[in-house]
């Protein structure tokens, strides 16, 4: 039903919702405005920048990369299998998705620290200590991370037609073959979407990775990090840094946004 | 090379308990109303269901039986052709049609020439490039079928084939599963849940209620002598094979039919038993479908009479008992039938 002339929201909505918008874009004019142009390029070279950028980068792509190995597999074990007890699977599988990142980044530490259950075996047998390097940092995000990855590729897998499956399989499709060639390329928006929601969530990880990897420049201070630090001594490469990750962030949006994540909403 | 299957599965509140033989080069159709459980049994036949009990046997070889083998649909040799094609979206026509052999390990190359001569063969040869996505509907089905027969499958599964398109596709895809289902060597079974998809296509006929199977036969026995109301119902009609010219068509039984529109080559007159009307004497007037014919059999369902006809157009008709009683007819009689030429459908096969 149209209603008659324009607007059309009632204020009770009306109202609320422009509220909403303001408080979610406000705050990133503020950190837009308060930027110290004048000096931002000086500012961005700094090789401190650079570090903590290249670093977030590498390792919420890495942190992808090991989530898309070891979450689609899981995803299709949670959507397709007829294995008893999926449910209490599922819901152990999402339960980083609501723990306070902290505490992640403790329990991290208690099993994979050099003190920890599987991390004091692993220091015995081959001298390794997980904690405070770069891969410790890659491992916080992707605890962080996977179980955006997982949820959305089970519902993509979960609103696939089955059937599909059934018709390779009379094709002479074995399972594997059939999940490689039909049941991937059928939810690969679904996957794409899942990989750039973890990515985005893995680039601004903060309390599992300081907890669970520190904070030292160059091997696990990643942008989240510095810009925590920088804002206690130095307000405004804290605002420049922020600008930076706002930029990145943006960027990728924008550029898989039409390719698809838009499909992956119509399809 | 035969399919010879009995099986017992339970579909919730359903019980389906089905046993059935096709020979090489067979054609047997599955008819019965939506929830019968035809799909189910197609499904067990395809390896994508195990059933409770029972056995299915391919060319002597056990693909499922209750002591525990169980050969999964990828390992058989069957194709599947589904109500709505299912077709891989993401894949062209010709890798769709290549998908089974190069599944079963051929190497590229050969899969796609394969491929492509069975697009060629069911008409798709210009259309091997577009995905499913381009296709009309029935140049889809046409594509699936070729997906489904290209690997020369020993069993040859047809779920509902024709019931997704519009009636006009509907007519000439039949023709050409009929010329298709003609050519091919292997057993092949047709689930639908309409009488004359059932009666064009295939050799024999199984009528599938509940669960159950309520009659077996050719469709013109299961059409004349039906055990069943349900059956009476489902498969009154008539099919008479001739060959059409003007608004006339040959029987290859003998005699013509009349017919309202202009039809040519091979077709057929398809009557429906409510439209035959019977006299003791010759009509008066000039219908010109009059046959003199004589009464086999009178079989009651619901409010009228079936009456199987013999004679030069063999023919089925449903008459209300009271008519039936006042002809006061017994089997051996004679009796003359007249259709309109109107009433007489035309379907080519």
């Amino acid at each position: 039903m149209r209603r008659p002339g324009d607007g059309g929201v009632p204020a009770p909505l009306l109202v609320p919702a422009v509220l909403a918008v303001a408080f979610l874009v406000l705050p990133l004019v503020g950190l837009v405005v308060r930027a110290p142009w004048s000096d931002l390029g000086s500012r961005l070279v700094e090789p401190a920048v650079g570090q903590a950028l290249r670093l977030s980068l590498v390792a919420a792509t890495l942190a992808t990369l090991l989530s898309l190995v070891l979450g689609v597999p899981l995803a299709w074990v949670l959507a397709r299998s007829r294995m008893p007890g999926r449910s209490v699977l599922r819901a152990l599988v999402t339960v980083p998705l609501v723990l306070p990142p902290v505490v992640g980044g403790v329990a991290l530490f208690l099993v994979l620290g050099r003190q920890g259950i599987v991390g004091s075996w692993l220091y015995e047998t081959t001298g390794y200590a997980l904690p405070f390097t770069t891969a410790a940092v890659v491992v916080a995000e992707t605890f962080v991370a996977m179980p955006f990855l997982v949820i959305s590729v089970e519902g993509a897998l979960r609103a696939a037609d089955a059937r599909f499956e059934d018709a390779a399989a009379t094709l002479g499709a074995d399972r594997w073959t059939t999940f490689r060639r039909v049941t991937l390329p059928l939810v690969a928006p679904g996957i794409a979407a899942g990989a750039v929601l973890s990515w985005a969530r893995a680039l601004g990880e903060f309390g599992a990775t300081i907890t669970f990897a520190g904070n030292f420049p160059g091997t696990t201070q990643t942008m989240p990090l510095a810009v925590y630090l920088a804002l206690q001594s130095d307000p405004e490469a804290a605002i420049v840094l922020s600008l930076v990750l706002l930029a990145v962030s943006l960027a990728t949006l924008l550029l898989l946004r039409d390719r698809w994540l838009g499909r992956a909403v119509t399809t | 090379m035969t399919l010879d299957a009995r099986l017992t599965v339970q579909r919730g509140g359903l019980t389906v308990a089905v046993e059935l033989a096709v020979a090489d080069g067979e054609v047997l159709a599955v008819l019965g109303p939506n929830g019968a459980g035809k799909s189910t049994v197609l499904r067990v036949l395809a390896g994508l269901l195990r059933p409770d009990a029972g056995r299915v046997v391919v060319d002597g070889d056990q693909l499922w039986d209750a002591a525990g083998v169980h050969v999964p649909a990828h390992r058989r040799s069957l194709g599947m052709v589904f109500q709505d094609h299912l077709l891989f979206p993401h894949l062209s026509a010709t890798e769709n049609v290549a998908f089974g052999l190069r599944a079963r390990g051929m190497p590229r190359a050969r899969a796609r020439a394969a491929a492509a001569g069975w697009l060629d063969r069911v008409g798709l040869g210009d259309l091997g490039e577009r995905r499913p996505g381009q296709l009309s509907g029935g140049q889809a089905q046409r594509a699936a079928l070729a997906r489904a027969l290209v690997g020369d499958p020993r069993v040859l599964l047809l779920d509902e084939p024709l019931s997704s398109l519009d009636a006009r596709t509907r007519l000439t895809v039949r023709a050409e599963l009929h010329r298709h289902l003609a050519e091919y060597r292997g057993s092949a079974v047709l689930v639908t849940h309409d009488p004359v998809d059932a009666m064009a296509l295939a050799g024999r006929v199984l009528v599938v209620e509940d669960g159950r199977i309520v009659q077996a036969g050719t469709p013109a026995e299961v059409a004349r002598r039906p055990r069943t109301d349900y059956v009476a119902r489902l498969v009154g009609l008539v099919l008479l094979p001739g060959t059409g010219s003007g608004t006339s068509v040959a029987l290859e039984g003998g005699g013509t039919v009349a017919v309202a529109e202009e039809v040519t080559g091979p077709v057929f007159a398809v009557i429906r038993p409510e439209s035959v009307a019977l006299y003791l004497e010759r009509p008066a007037g000039s219908p010109r479908n009059v046959w003199p014919l004589r009464l086999v059999s009178a079989t009651p369902h619901g409010s009228v009479v079936r009456c199987d006809l013999a004679g030069e157009v063999p023919l089925t008709a449903d008459v209300t008992a009271t008519s039936f009683a006042e002809l006061g007819l017994a089997p051996g009689a004679a009796v003359w039938a007249s259709v309109k030429a109107s009433e007489v459908a035309v379907h080519t096969r």
